[in-house]
């Protein structure tokens, strides 16, 4: 994370010693809970170790995505153009966390805004773009990511987006359009009515700022490179950031690598591309001392969860390591390539609960 | 069942293999039904609870920042009270079995919650729901029967040292979460050589430790506060009698649980190559219920519903109430007791319990002491209502 470039800072209050003496006496008044769980029960967005959020506004993009502006709490970070967010939201009760890329601009009141599309039997997206209403708390995490721009801009950018990976282009765009010279955005979406920030994105093509080539795959079918060529002759000249779905992102990689200039392509990924499912295993956490049996075609982390158990997670599609656990033995295939990873007793191998399945019996350290 | 045949009336004698595998099936269909609805109902059920808790205890202590004043410290007193069985019963002890891990949240759940009483979490966590809900009423094996200082069965051979028992039921009412963090330590165990040193070492200074963050929030730092208003004599009363009144409180109530009369107790032997329904069966004769109010039920961390939570101790307390009719219907049906009464009754049940087994068998049967298990008929028993499906 590049903290010197993140937009919207707030001042970390100074630390000292008498903070940290004052902080010991109230825990002795609060024991065995913490202040700041008194203080949860009537401002949650005051906690300086669980970042909280609450809704301030829904706007309707499409009929199948909205904008959701949250105000976040006390501790946040602030966060730099491209990057995405973890929100966790109660449904039926259970809590459930899913990463979105931040698509607000700058803003005088530290807001910042997630844009979702709703996906069909999508637990969460669904929640968020039918359920959600303004004034509700919403956990978060620190803003996180690297599909950000470089410090030095380069003269020439192509932004090739699909559907919903419009949203972190978006972000970037709001804040960096008066910097960039020489834009171009490739975007693809089914049909003209599903464009998210279809209004802005055109203006901004209107007024000369970005060059937009819209496309719409119900009439236009999916982009290939032939196409590519057509539209971006120069793309060659270009660095680009690339979001969408899985087949748009797999063809751009393997032509940029095909080409020789895979170092001037980034891309963002929402979720990961897997293989066909293996079989399963149980699954021992040993500090809990908990057995449980894990299919091979889901993710230990999401089995873990249904299960009741607190898992540590992320971005949930294998970027972020923010999910690791030491295994101590046994054997997990990664879901992605099938690849199998084996630990002996006492190797403490660590891997991603999120993207492994258990593939036998496995140890991990929880 | 070994330990249920020796009894005057054996409870099961007329349930066949049979009964008790499709016993099994229904209680594990109707906690099936309460995982299929489980949800946002249930999760602000216990944050409800939780605010609620977390303000009386907020205002009790407010309000006794100026307990000189007489109605100051009755009302911060009670509130306080109020405010610690709350968090101990329907919240600690409920969030700590796990019953609400399915929510997912960091601050409500079984592997982080620490809770508001002598025994650290940790310990608690493996001597109630490992030991005490694994071998309920098992002689031996379960420290809750007892706690390891009193006789509580017939079947326990007599020596003088019981006959002073009541006493020890009445100290360790009075101090039973001291109570409870010693055999949670294992106290006993350790006395007679069978703790392993090094474990009992590194447990007892977990102990010390809550103990001494416990006391030194209820005796030295809220009184000091109170200082300021020259309050600090009143407040320092006040935290204790709210302790005194929590201990009471829940050890009457753990005691209604499994102690009334009528409730049964099992060996060793007899839970070996246990099934699923013979688990069931054994909860369900060795736990008791008690009637009452709403804030009767919440005050005892719908420990009331002992059956229920015996027969599931990790689902959401808020659903046993919901769940009891079935339970009852089923116990109806193959003839076995609901052990059930007020609070009044059941406290006093246990007692007189307490009393008769302080004396040798002999001298109790004397005093002829009433023993409250009925047989109870069956109204409607798989083996015989339908013996050829139940047979095919
Ligand atoms: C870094 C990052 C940034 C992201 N930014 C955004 C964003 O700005 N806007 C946004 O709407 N989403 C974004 N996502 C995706 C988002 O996190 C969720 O994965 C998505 O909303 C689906 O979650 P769900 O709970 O609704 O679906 P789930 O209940 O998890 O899945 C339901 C079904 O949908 C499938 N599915 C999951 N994701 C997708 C998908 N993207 N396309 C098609 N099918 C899918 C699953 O395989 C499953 O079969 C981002 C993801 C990552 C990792
Ligand atoms: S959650 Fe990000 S790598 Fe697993």
């Amino acid at each position: 994370m590049r903290d010197d470039e993140r937009v919207t800072t707030d001042a970390p209050a100074p630390s000292s010693v008498w903070r940290a003496r004052a902080f010991r006496l109230a825990k002795a008044l609060t024991t065995p809970l913490l202040p700041e769980d008194y203080v949860d029960l009537f401002d949650p967005l005051r906690s300086p170790t669980h970042l909280r959020g609450r809704v301030r506004e829904l706007v309707a993009e499409t009929d199948d995505a909205r904008t959701v502006v949250i105000q976040p709490g006390r501790g946040w970070a602030g966060h730099v153009p491209g990057q995405y967010l973890r929100i966790g939201v109660d449904i039926d009760g259970v809590r459930m966390w899913r990463a979105y890329s931040i698509t607000s601009g700058p803003r005088d009141d530290g807001m910042v805004a997630i844009t979702v599309k709703a996906i069909t039997g999508g637990a969460v997206s669904t929640h968020l773009v039918e359920s959600l209403h303004v004034g509700q708390l919403v956990q978060m995490e620190q803003a996180d990511g690297e599909f950000v721009l470089p410090k030095v801009l380069p003269e020439k950018i192509l932004l090739l987006t699909g559907g919903s990976g419009i949203t972190p282009v978006m972000g970037i765009l709001r804040h960096a359009i008066d910097q960039l010279d020489d834009v171009v955005l490739l975007h693809s979406a089914p049909r003209p009515e599903d464009v998210i920030f279809a209004d802005e994105l055109r203006e901004l093509d209107d007024q000369g700022r970005i060059r937009l080539v819209e496309r719409h795959t119900d009439t236009h079918g999916m982009l290939d490179t032939d196409e590519l060529e057509r539209l971006v002759p120069d793309w060659r000249e270009r660095e680009t950031w690339a979001c969408g779905p899985a087949g748009m992102l797999e063809m751009i990689e393997k032509h940029w690598a095909a080409t020789g200039t895979p170092h001037l392509l980034h891309t963002e990924r929402f979720r990961p591309v897997t293989v066909e499912p293996g079989k399963g295993g149980t699954v021992y956490f040993t500090g809990l001392e908990r057995e449980l049996e894990c299919d091979g075609a889901r993710p230990i982390l999401d089995q873990g969860e249904e299960a009741g158990i607190l898992m540590p997670s992320g971005c949930r599609m294998g970027i972020c390591y923010g999910c690791v656990l030491p295994m101590r033995e046994g054997t997990v295939r990664d879901l992605r390539n099938g690849e199998i990873t084996t630990a002996q007793p006492g190797d403490g191998v660590l891997i991603q609960t999120c993207i492994n399945a258990a593939a036998g019996r496995c140890d991990l350290d929880l | 069942m070994t330990a249920l045949q020796k009894k005057d009336v054996n409870p099961v004698a007329h349930l066949t293999p049979q009964d008790i595998e499709s016993l099994g099936k229904e209680l594990d269909a109707v906690r099936q039904s309460v995982l299929d609805t489980r949800g946002a109902r249930d999760a602000k059920y216990i944050r409800t609870m939780i605010d609620v808790q977390r303000k009386t205890e907020l205002a009790s202590r407010a309000l006794l920042l100026f307990s000189r004043w007489k109605p100051a410290f009755v009302v911060g007193t009670v509130g306080l009270t109020v405010s610690k069985i709350l968090e101990n019963m329907e919240i600690g002890h409920n969030v700590m079995h796990g019953q609400w891990d399915w929510m997912r949240d960091p601050k409500i759940h079984s592997t982080t919650y620490e809770w508001d009483n002598a025994s650290p979490a940790s310990l608690w966590k493996h001597s109630h729901n490992e030991l005490h809900h694994t071998f309920t009423n098992v002689l031996g094996r379960d420290n809750d029967l007892g706690y390891g200082i009193m006789r509580v069965d017939e079947d326990q051979p007599w020596v003088p040292f019981y006959l002073g028992q009541p006493a020890w039921n009445f100290i360790n009412a009075c101090f039973f979460e001291y109570g409870i963090a010693a055999y949670d330590l294992e106290l006993g165990k350790y006395f007679k050589g069978r703790k392993d040193k090094a474990r009992f070492k590194a447990d007892g200074k977990k102990v010390l430790n809550k103990i001494g963050q416990q006391m030194t929030k209820d005796y030295v730092m809220h009184p000091a506060l109170a200082a300021l208003t020259g309050s600090w004599k009143q407040t320092l009363f006040a935290n204790y009698l709210a302790n005194l009144g929590r201990n009471l409180w829940t050890h009457s109530v753990i005691m209604c649980g499994h102690f009334p009369e009528g409730v049964e107790t099992f060996t060793k032997t007899s839970i070996a190559g246990e099934s699923r329904g013979d688990w069931y069966l054994r909860q369900m004769l060795g736990s008791a219920n008690i009637k009452g109010s709403k804030a009767m039920h919440i005050a005892t961390g719908n420990l009331s519903y002992q059956i229920e939570h015996h027969l599931f101790p990790d689902l959401p307390s808020n659903r046993y109430q919901e769940i009891a009719p079935q339970i009852e219907d089923i116990c109806r049906r193959y003839g076995l007791p609901y052990v059930t009464g007020s609070l009044p009754h059941q406290v006093g049940s246990a007692w007189l319990k307490v009393i008769r087994l302080s004396l040798p068998n002999h001298l109790a049967k004397k005093l002829k002491f009433s023993r409250g298990r009925k047989p109870v008929q069956p109204t409607a028993l798989p083996s015989r209502t339908a013996p050829q499906t139940a047979a095919a």
